[in-house]
């Protein structure tokens, strides 16, 4: 083979250089809009730790509120949280997942159809006060729910519903199409292709859209204050979901909002508690998902 | 006109019959008044170029366009005179005994037994399941190569092996008729000439329509052939006078290469 003519680098040196300068600028660029998310996390995370590590001790899960900080804890409003996720789970789970297999599966495609797809697209955008009405009006009033755990569960389940179907559509439609041809092809029915093929290919994807729904709940406020959670308990919910209820987000805005310097330290205390229970939650929508995965 | 595409079956009755079948996605019509007798036990190749309409006439014999959006059929199937449009028709028990095989392999991300396994499942087969799914498996010629690893992914196999198993898949529900949609379109030749070699021997128990955008292929497998060019049936006959005297200059122009 004969050398080449042009020797490598040798032609259009400062027109290289400029591409190869612009590429590197732009990767610059990527990585320090990355940065800004995780730099405003670091520093957030570094000042809760240093203002609330102090105060996370086994007393301080183990104990109602009070007036006296020292005395403080979170029992009553982590319980709280962890009722109205539970119970907003599986409420929302259920009726989310069935509302998207008809959606992609069943609905015939016609103009209400789309416009059902429309309206729950549209209600995720709704604030959350609006479903606090919603849920004061219908099962506060309404229904006669009074300032329970269900009606706030039942609340928190309507304002996430819309995000879980939307998740459990796009996993479903992500199932190829070859796949429901070959469960029809070999004579099944319509269910068992839904049931036995789409569905566990679609759950990964469904689990980590309820995950991330739930997440979203438990950091809700404004809509649980309109159903009624109340600031200050000193008891936890024993008899079950009719029993009033608190929540952590209420309790670290009720700290937050007093004077004393010892109530802010433990609203941060509150917040790393938060984080570890939404850090618990996400590693179980992992564990799942691996799960899930590996089984097919 | 009629005469190109008459083909004497004897005394037979035909398996499949297509009558003044036409097929349209929204307003657009893929398939045009095709008349089409399949004989029994042999196998009939639909050839034609890339859109004639030769994958969706197939998909009229098991009514797999139910499945698709828009899609309209009119005319008559009929499957041993039975027309499979009929309003009493089952269009899951059509599928069940008038199977298919798809242009790309499509296994179940599942075990190559749970594969196999499938269709005898969703029936509600009562029998020796294992039994049943080595037989297919036999029958698709996979079983020496996969008989000691049958808990692996399917995922696992090569592309040929896949597709065998897709046609083990089919033949374990039993069909009386195997449809398949260009199934060796994706495989290299070695992999090809293993599911020829399939076809050819699957010919003694079952009915086979293929459709095939290779002509060798049709003229090696088949017994009858139809050409198809824009939706139309242009001729239809023994396979040997389709690629060799055929009566009509366009069915020429193309097993002759000159267009397609």
């Amino acid at each position: 083979m004969s050398p080449p003519r042009v020797p490598l680098g040798a032609g259009g040196r400062g027109r290289d250089r400029r591409r190869r300068v612009a590429g590197v600028m732009f990767a610059v660029a990527c990585t320090a809009a990355t940065m800004v998310g995780v730099v405003a996390l670091a520093v957030l995370l570094g000042d809760v730790i240093a203002d609330g590590s102090h105060r996370l001790t086994g007393d301080f899960i183990g104990s109602f509120a009070s007036r006296f900080p020292e005395r403080a804890g979170v029992k009553a409003a982590l319980l709280g949280s962890i009722w109205i996720l539970g119970l907003t789970a599986v409420i929302a789970f259920p009726v989310s997942v069935a509302a998207a297999i008809y959606l992609e599966e069943y609905a015939p495609s016609n103009r209400l159809t789309k416009l059902i797809q429309l309206n729950i697209a549209n209600l995720a955008g709704v604030p959350s006060i609006v479903y606090g009405i919603l849920g004061l009006t219908v099962f506060v009033r309404a229904l006669s729910l009074q300032r329970s755990i269900l009606s706030g569960a039942l609340t928190l389940s309507i304002l996430i519903l819309p995000v879980i179907i939307m998740a459990s559509q796009e996993a479903i439609r992500a199932v190829p199409h070859s796949l429901r041809e070959a469960a029809y092809g070999l004579g099944a029915t319509r269910w068992q292709v839904v049931s036995l093929q789409v569905l566990p290919m679609a759950m990964p994807g469904i689990l980590t859209g309820t995950i991330l729904a739930l997440s979203r709940a438990v950091g809700e406020t404004a809509p649980l204050i309109m159903v009624g959670a109340v600031g200050f308990l000193a008891f936890t919910p024993t008899g079950g979901v009719m029993d009033q209820f608190t929540v952590m987000p209420l309790q670290i805005y009720n700290w937050i909002s007093r004077p004393q310097e010892e109530f802010h330290e433990l609203a941060a205390a509150g917040i790393l508690v938060l984080l570890i229970l939404l850090l618990t939650m996400n590693a179980t929508a992992i564990i799942l998902r691996t799960r899930f995965r590996r089984h097919h | 006109m009629a005469s190109t595409y008459d083909i004497d079956i004897g005394g037979e009755s035909a398996a499949l019959e297509a009558r003044d079948v036409s097929v349209y996605y929204g307003e657009k019509q893929a398939v045009k008044n095709v008349d089409l007798v399949i004989p029994p036990n042999r196998v009939v190749a639909l050839i034609g170029p890339s859109g004639c309409g030769k994958s969706t006439l197939l998909r009229c014999f098991n009514r797999m366009n139910d499945l698709v959006p828009g899609a309209r059929v009119e005319g008559e199937v009929s499957f041993h005179g039975q027309n499979l449009y009929a309003p009493v028709v089952d269009p899951v028990e059509v599928r069940r005994r008038i199977g298919m095989v798809f242009q790309k392999p499509n296994p179940f991300p599942k075990s190559i037994y749970d594969n196999t396994a499938f269709g005898p499942r969703v029936n509600g087969f009562k029998g020796d399941l294992g039994e049943l799914v080595e037989k297919s498996l036999r029958q698709a010629a996979l079983w020496e190569e996969v008989h000691d690893r049958l808990g692996d992914s399917a995922y696992a196999l090569s592309g040929g092996q896949q597709q065998r198993l897709c046609i083990a898949r089919t033949l374990a529900v039993k069909p009386e008729i195997v449809l398949m949609d260009e199934p060796a379109s994706a495989l290299d030749p070695i992999a090809t000439q293993k599911i020829e070699e399939l076809i050819l021997e699957l010919k003694r128990d079952y009915t086979i329509v293929i459709v095939t955008h290779n002509m060798q292929q049709a003229a090696r497998i088949s017994d009858y052939t139809a050409f198809l060019y824009m939706g139309e049936l242009v001729e239809y006959g023994p396979t040997e006078a389709i690629f060799t005297t055929p009566r009509e200059e366009r069915t020429e122009a193309y097993v002759t290469g000159r267009f397609g």
